[in-house]
């Protein structure tokens, strides 16, 4: 019999369709997996025995001839999606011991399509992170690696090292400023963000409202489809949620990009950017001419300010996002010598020191005498960001660009400067500020044999198109190289 | 390590702290306000683009509140809502003194 954790997705519910395995075995053998690679740190709470009995169900709701669109699916959880019955920590200490008694809608659409759920994944502490070093349970290590222990890529580090290693078939994810499509590039796998309100937030523990939102993290493009379809929909529960129709994704992804226009935009080169970087933007470049699509030159003038304005934007909606956890109605407590007091022990000991900080600047942005001269301006320069796309979108269909600047690096290296680190999100972020749908495709593997990532980034509601460039890169790339499994 | 325009002193610092009910020892202040210069220094570029005229982008989608009929959608749930609570008795939360 074929190793089931090697298969993808669409694979996997063709077989069982076919009846070549039963959910219960394809479970099983990603639950064998999943306890063999503890070492990788992947999962905050397991949930095995409630996978095996997901998984029976399904195979009874299968003979009964109903069959959800994930049925028997074993997949992972961002532990940033509330689950009923199921702790979600979001990777802190104040919400160690939370146990949500409602279900995410985006995990509730799951469910309702016949999900296993294997259990919730390690992240970057409230996601705010892009190496998933800040959770408090430990950082995750990515299956890839370069004589040393590397980092998956944060936010969504445990979602991308799950599907690496093929502990799951697929796994949620969530993207405020990159943390779906850079922990994706990190491991060789495809991650997209879809538009902003494409995915209800309902239940998904908030860092930054106006930014954040739900998508997959997958082994392939079309793969990536079956979960966002699922994922997606109109929710009258989150105020943002459009209300629009799922399209026929997966479809999309086999189409011809003939007479696409992808822009290439010239200020998506960094200083201090890896020349191998440069050279595989350039080869998928070539790969969509050779496609058929029509290359254009592009300008996003104001692409530099993108990260500033996300690191006040960001911020300053964390800060009043995070202040809900005041040690009252639930997460951890501890007793000081007054209310006030109580306050201030209760949630500095329950975030870890990137969470803090970030409170601290937002707080600082959002205060008397800076809100104009920071959170304002940082606003208005949004809106200049969303311009340049507006004015692209002229003259091209998509855009490619670099996902990251960089291949996965060391664990517990060193960074004293905060904005280094922020760096990582350069090429991301600025889909989260427009609100744009945007993917990373693996494209190469660089000269250490580490995964390297394309983003392709499309108009407001035109996954369809984007998953159709998306496929058609995976296609030319041909990106078949998994990690060797020194983990079990 | 650039300074920011409006540099955050020790000063600053314990007082955004105690805006943001966060507690910091004295003598973290210095290495704090440190890390949060070198961010707003950084962050001080934003100082060079023109925004005369452009409004503020609050959303990052085009689209009106939507409305609903006013009732309870969701009540009767006073146990759940409990569940979670640090300390809860009789169907109440139970919080610190805050009224002397």
């Amino acid at each position: 019999m074929t190793d089931l954790t090697k298969i993808t997705l669409a694979g996997a519910l063709d077989g069982l369709t076919a009846g070549d395995f039963s959910s219960v075995e394809l479970t099983d053998a990603h639950i064998e997996a999943c306890e063999a690679a503890s070492g990788l740190n992947a999962f905050i709470t397991p949930t095995f025995d409630l996978a095996r009995d997901q998984a029976k169900a399904s195979d009874e709701r299968r003979a009964s001839g109903t069959v959800g669109k994930l049925e028997g699916a074993p997949l992972g959880m961002k532990d940033l999606f509330c689950t009923e019955g199921v702790k979600s920590t979001a990777a802190s200490k104040i919400l160690g011991d939370f146990t949500p008694t409602y279900e995410s809608t985006v995990s509730a659409n799951m469910k309702a399509d016949g999900m296993v759920m294997l259990g919730k994944l390690n992240l970057d502490q409230f996601a705010m992170g892009s190496a998933n070093e800040t959770s408090f349970y430990g950082p995750v290590i990515n299956p890839w690696r370069n004589g040393e222990d590397l980092v998956p890529g944060g936010s969504s580090g445990g979602s991308a090292s799950a599907v690496a290693a093929g502990l799951c078939l697929g796994a949620t994810a969530t993207d405020t400023g990159g943390s779906i499509r850079q922990p994706a590039s990190f491991t060789g796998t495809v991650g997209i963000k879809p538009t902003y309100g494409r995915c209800s937030r309902y239940g998904i523990v908030a860092f930054a409202s106006s930014l954040d939102q739900a998508g997959p993290i997958a082994k392939t493009v079309e793969d990536a489809a079956i979960l966002l379809e699922s994922m997606a929909g109109y929710d009258p529960k989150d105020s943002t949620s459009l209300n629009e129709t799922v399209p026929d994704w997966r479809g999309a992804c086999g189409q011809s990009v003939k007479g696409l226009r992808v822009g290439v935009p010239k200020e998506y080169t960094i200083d201090g950017m890896p020349s191998e970087i440069e050279a595989l933007w350039q080869q998928g470049v070539d790969w969509m001419r050779d496609a058929g699509a029509e290359i254009v030159e592009v300008s996003l003038p104001h692409t530099k300010y993108a990260l500033p304005v996300y690191y006040v934007v960001a911020p300053a909606e964390a800060s009043s996002n995070l202040a809900r956890y005041d040690g009252m109605r639930y997460g951890l407590r501890v007793d000081g010598e007054n209310l006030a007091d109580t306050y201030e022990r209760t949630r500095t000991e329950g975030f870890g020191d990137e969470v803090r900080r970030r409170i601290m600047i937002g707080t600082y942005v959002l205060s008397a005498g800076y809100y104009d001269a920071y959170y304002l301006r940082a606003q208005k320069v949004r809106t200049k960001i969303a311009d340049d796309f507006r004015n692209a979108w002229d003259s091209c269909d998509v855009l490619l660009t670099p996902t990251a600047p960089s291949a996965a690096f060391p664990v517990g290296r060193k960074i004293n400067d905060p904005v280094q680190m922020y760096l990582n999100d350069v090429f991301t972020v600025t889909a989260n500020l427009a609100g744009l749908p945007g993917i990373s495709v693996p494209a190469a593997l660089d000269g250490n044999g580490l995964p390297l990532g394309l983003q392709v980034i499309g108009k407001a509601l035109d996954e369809s198109t984007v998953f159709k460039a998306a496929g058609a890169l995976e296609k030319a790339a041909g990106f078949t190289a998994k990690p060797e499994k020194w983990w079990a | 390590m650039a300074e920011p325009e409006h540099g955050v002193s020790r000063d600053d610092v314990k007082k955004i702290a105690r805006l943001a009910r966060l507690h910091v020892e004295d003598s973290q202040c210095g290495a704090i306000a440190d890390d949060l210069n070198g961010i707003l220094a950084w962050i001080e570029q934003l100082g060079e683009v023109n925004v005369e005229g452009v409004e503020p982008m609050t959303s990052a989608v085009d689209m009106r509140a939507p409305m609903r009929p006013d009732i309870v959608t969701a009540g009767g749930i006073r146990d759940q809502i409990l569940a979670n609570a640090p300390k809860a008795e009789d169907g109440f939360f139970v919080v610190p003194r805050s009224v002397e």
